[in-house]
């Protein structure tokens, strides 16, 4: 590459006259060696530049938070933060979960979207109330705790609990309900509300991401 | 454009045609990195593109740095920590900065040196040489203002004195100082205002940088011997120069490398070497530090800031004879600042008609005490003010002005000058002997 | 001649630090511990930061804070999880601003800032430090020695002579290795008080070592990755320079002559 000088500088002409094959071989090799590790420098210093930009440990941290439910009454809901968007913890009780039970007898086939969006299962779960709910802890009916993101599936509002026509929820923006098991029943959301990856650390301490 | 008679760029094809008649952007950059160059140039003049490379190290750097600071009193040295501990490589990218501003004055003090020694900065390469200067306390303002936004002690207290210095001028002084702080001592609005000015002065900078390569482009190198390339004709200035790529890049990024080995080394394995302790205590308006000591690029001139106290008679002669307007403090403020201008004349008070110091016997002794007197001056402006330091301080702080002042415009004119080579090709093959492919024109 | 004096000039500009400069005190004495983590290739000890933990969280944690270090980051001294969990809630009570109370600590907050003596934080204090700043002022020592600071940290605690004096309703305890001789902090530490778990000895200069090693990991977490980086880039740029250097040989071969001088 560096023959292409003008022959006036003097190197074009003595490198071509002395090129013999083997060392015009070796010649090319080393630039190509040595502009290869150029390369690589250069890309080696420009990752860190990128990288730099990823969330920082601290953010990291954050992406899974502990949250304890020893609290929350049967009948009600707590609300946390986690990943920047609110998560509805809610503790059904016995009269709540017969009734989402009662709703799940039409099958998931009647419903807008038949997917669980449970990240805890499989993507193509149906999406009954046991797909829905959490494990329940030791000594507490099944179905139980119900854990789901609370942004409606729509334009991400925060959606109401205790309100709509399915006793679940229910989005004030554009008015989309949810039932009991957070799933869209009436209005324009598109999709369930998303359950978030959650588990069970002790029998009053949820772990969520 | 003037310069070197050399080869420019043709536009061939259509395309190339249809660009250059719109924007000679090609050209531009052809001829910018074809410049002829002195054939003769020595491991000397690699510092240059060192200084290129610290420049775009700093700013890169600290753009990311940028991202997770956070300029505020309260919070400015925890999101330093922040970076540090929790940032991706942060802590890397963050020892990188602090060490760049290192090695940007290592070169920097090199690159200055080399032109003091074989006259870089005389005629007809004083615009080059100014601009060089005004580059200088430019990185000097902007390191000063990045040393403050980690808000330790030392920047704290070192913003507090620096500033101070402008509280000396006479009748002015304190409303000067008041704005410079935006209130009656360092606070808030000072940090503020310094990251703002430190993300800008390098921007600054590098459109001085431009203008620096673009003034000696249009003069030409000066090379080791002083002799400028023969203009006469285009053989002629080939005889002497080589073109800058691939010579020379080749040549100077070499020497960037080995350099870059030394400086990893520094950041990877002992990066607070250079730094002070003190700076790791978050900001403290109440407790003044023991030793309030700059960076060590500083400390040249701050020792001969500090030189100048009221027992010199040469302080109590300038107050006496100005009615006590000029007083010590003010009259050290105009010392330091006095001994950078004194550097940026010398290419009026150097009388010497040869260029390069190699060709001066006399001048090269004296420019070896200026580099001894320099490092003297650095240690000297990290030692306490007392005897006997205050007394060294004063005699170092006095052979730098009579360098200047005295030493260059005497040694023009009793110096009797060794004989100088015609030109660079004679030079150039006195070291290097004839290449083979002028010793053989047939082939 | 101008070369050689140059490249010497570099070489004293280049060991010049102007912290080095700090003098510190002519009587000081800091002894030169022999850390595991010096030198390029040194590493943490483990056991030892988990004792230095140990001796900060009994010892000093009742005057001094730490507030610029994430609980979360304890994980690197070898602790599972749950441990961090448990060290975090079982240690400290943090303030929540959302609960507008106090709550305990979980692994994402820090270690809690202590004003409560005006004690200074302890974050950073091995860094905060220097212990060796000769000769004549030029730091040379650091290069041998290193910094100084976590040696400064261990030679204080373990430089009580058991004077003390009184001085303006203070009493001041004799110290070998802090300036000026006189510090106002008590002797913290005595023979056998924390028991570690691994059976280490816990006479006063063993903690004192141990807790250094711990404050020079809390000031620079990342000082393993930080020497890792630096070693491949010392060798990826070594070599970048050996390439270099015969491409510009090569190049300039056809321009350089046998030398005739």
């Amino acid at each position: 590459m560096f023959a292409r000088y003008p022959p006036g500088a003097g190197i074009g002409e003595n490198l071509v006259s002395h090129a013999e094959d083997h060392e015009g071989t070796r010649r090319d090799f080393l630039y190509y060696v040595a502009g290869g590790a150029g390369v690589v420098a250069t890309g080696a210093a420009v990752w860190p530049l990128i990288n730099q930009m990823n969330p920082s440990a601290d953010v990291q941290a954050l992406s899974s938070i502990r949250v304890d439910v020893s609290g929350v009454e049967p009948g009600t809901q707590l609300t946390v933060k986690w990943l920047g968007k609110p998560v509805f913890v809610r503790h059904r009780t016995g009269a709540e979960i017969q009734e989402a039970q009662e709703q799940d007898a039409e099958g998931v086939g009647a419903l807008p979207d038949p997917l669980a969006r449970n990240f805890n299962l499989s993507a193509d779960a149906p999406a009954t109330d046991a797909n829905r709910v959490m494990p329940s802890p030791e000594g507490e009916a099944p179905g139980a705790w119900i854990v789901q993101m609370g942004v409606c599936t729509h334009l991400g509002c925060v959606p109401l609990g205790d309100a709509g026509d399915f006793g679940g929820w229910f989005c004030p923006c554009h008015g989309s309900h949810y039932d009991l098991a957070g799933r869209i029943r009436k209005g324009p959301a598109p999709e369930n509300l998303p359950v978030p990856p959650a588990e069970w650390v002790d029998n009053s301490t949820i772990k969520l991401g | 454009m003037s310069g070197i008679p050399h080869d420019h760029y043709e536009p061939k094809t259509n395309g190339e045609k249809w660009l250059n008649s719109r924007l000679p952007i090609v050209g531009l950059i052809y001829d910018t990195i074809m410049i002829p160059t002195p054939k003769n140039l020595n491991w000397w003049w690699i510092w240059g593109i060192v200084l290129a490379f610290c420049l775009a190290l700093q700013i890169i750097t600290g753009i990311v740095l940028v991202m997770h600071y956070t300029p505020h009193v309260d919070l400015a040295f925890a999101s330093i920590e922040h970076i540090m501990r929790n940032v991706n490589g942060g802590y890397f990218i963050r020892y990188l900065h602090m060490n760049g501003a290192s090695l940007f004055f290592v070169a920097v003090y090199i690159h200055m040196f080399r032109g003091l020694y074989y006259g870089s900065y005389k005629a007809p390469r004083e615009i080059t040489w100014i601009i060089g200067m005004l580059i200088y306390l430019m990185m000097m303002g902007t390191a000063f203002m990045g040393y403050v936004l980690p808000w330790g002690q030392m920047s704290f207290w070192g913003a507090t004195v620096i500033t101070g210095l402008f509280g000396a001028i006479p009748f002015v002084g304190e409303a000067i100082q008041t704005w410079l702080l935006g209130g009656p001592a360092v606070d808030n609005a000072t940090l503020n205002r310094f990251f703002s000015l430190h993300y800008l002065l390098p921007f600054v900078i590098a459109a001085l940088v431009i203008v620096h390569i673009w003034a000696f482009h249009t003069t030409g190198n000066n090379n080791p011997t002083g002799v400028e390339v023969r203009r006469t004709s285009k053989a002629d200035a080939e005889k002497d120069t080589l073109p800058f790529w691939p010579y020379f890049v080749i040549k100077d990024l070499f020497a960037l490398a080995v350099i870059l080995v030394v400086f990893w080394a520094v950041v990877g394995f002992m990066p607070n070497y250079l730094g002070h302790p003190d700076n790791y205590i978050e900001a403290n308006p109440l407790v003044t530090p023991a030793h309030i000591v700059p960076e060590w690029y500083f400390l040249p001139f701050y020792a001969i800031l500090r030189a100048f106290t009221g027992e010199v008679w040469v302080v109590q002669f300038a107050s006496f004879i100005t009615g006590g307007i000029i007083d010590a403090k003010f009259f050290g403020v105009l010392a330091m600042f006095g001994a950078i201008l004194a550097m940026a004349l010398a290419p009026w008070l150097d009388t010497s008609t040869v260029r390069s110091g190699k060709y001066r016997p006399m001048f090269k002794w004296w420019f070896y005490l200026l580099i001894i007197d320099f490092f003297a001056l650095m240690w000297l402006g990290a030692m306490p003010a007392e005897e006997p330091y205050a007394t060294f301080s004063l005699i170092a702080s006095a052979y730098w002005f009579a360098y200047f002042l005295v030493i260059l415009p005497i040694l023009g004119v009793i110096e009797k000058p060794l004989p100088q080579p015609e030109t660079i090709e004679e030079d150039f093959n006195a070291h290097y002997g004839k290449a083979d492919a002028e010793a053989t024109p047939a082939e | 001649m101008f070369k050689k004096l140059a490249i010497g000039a570099a070489f004293a500009l280049a060991l010049t630090p102007a912290a080095s400069f700090a003098a510190g005190g002519g009587d000081q004495h800091i002894e030169d511990f022999d850390f595991s983590f010096e030198g390029p290739f040194g590493t943490w000890d483990q056991n030892q930061l988990q004792r230095g933990l140990q001796v900060y969280t009994e010892v000093c944690a009742a005057c001094h804070g730490l507030q610029y270090v994430p609980l979360r980051d304890l994980e690197a001294l070898g602790y599972s999880e749950e441990e961090v969990i448990a060290y975090a809630a079982d240690n400290f009570e943090v303030f929540d601003p959302e609960l507008d109370d106090f709550r305990p600590a979980i692994p994402t907050d820090h270690f809690p800032a202590n004003n409560g003596v005006g004690a200074p934080d302890l974050s950073l204090m091995a860094k905060a430090r220097a212990g060796f700043h000769g000769p004549y002022g030029l730091g040379i020592n650091q290069l041998f020695k290193g910094m100084g600071g976590a040696e400064y940290i261990a030679s204080l605690l373990d430089g009580y002579t058991g004077e003390e004096k009184e001085e303006a309703g203070t009493i001041l305890y004799e110290n070998k290795a802090f300036p000026g001789g006189w510090i106002s902090m008590a002797p913290p530490m005595s023979d056998d008080q924390v028991e570690f778990a691994d059976g280490h000895p816990a006479t006063v200069e063993a903690m004192s070592e141990d807790i250094a090693a711990f404050l020079m990991w809390t000031a620079e977490p990342k000082m393993m990755e930080r020497k890792y980086s630096g070693f491949v880039g010392v060798i990826f740029l070594s070599v970048l320079s050996v390439l270099l250097y015969l491409v510009n040989k090569r190049l300039w071969a056809g321009v350089k002559g046998k030398k005739t001088v």
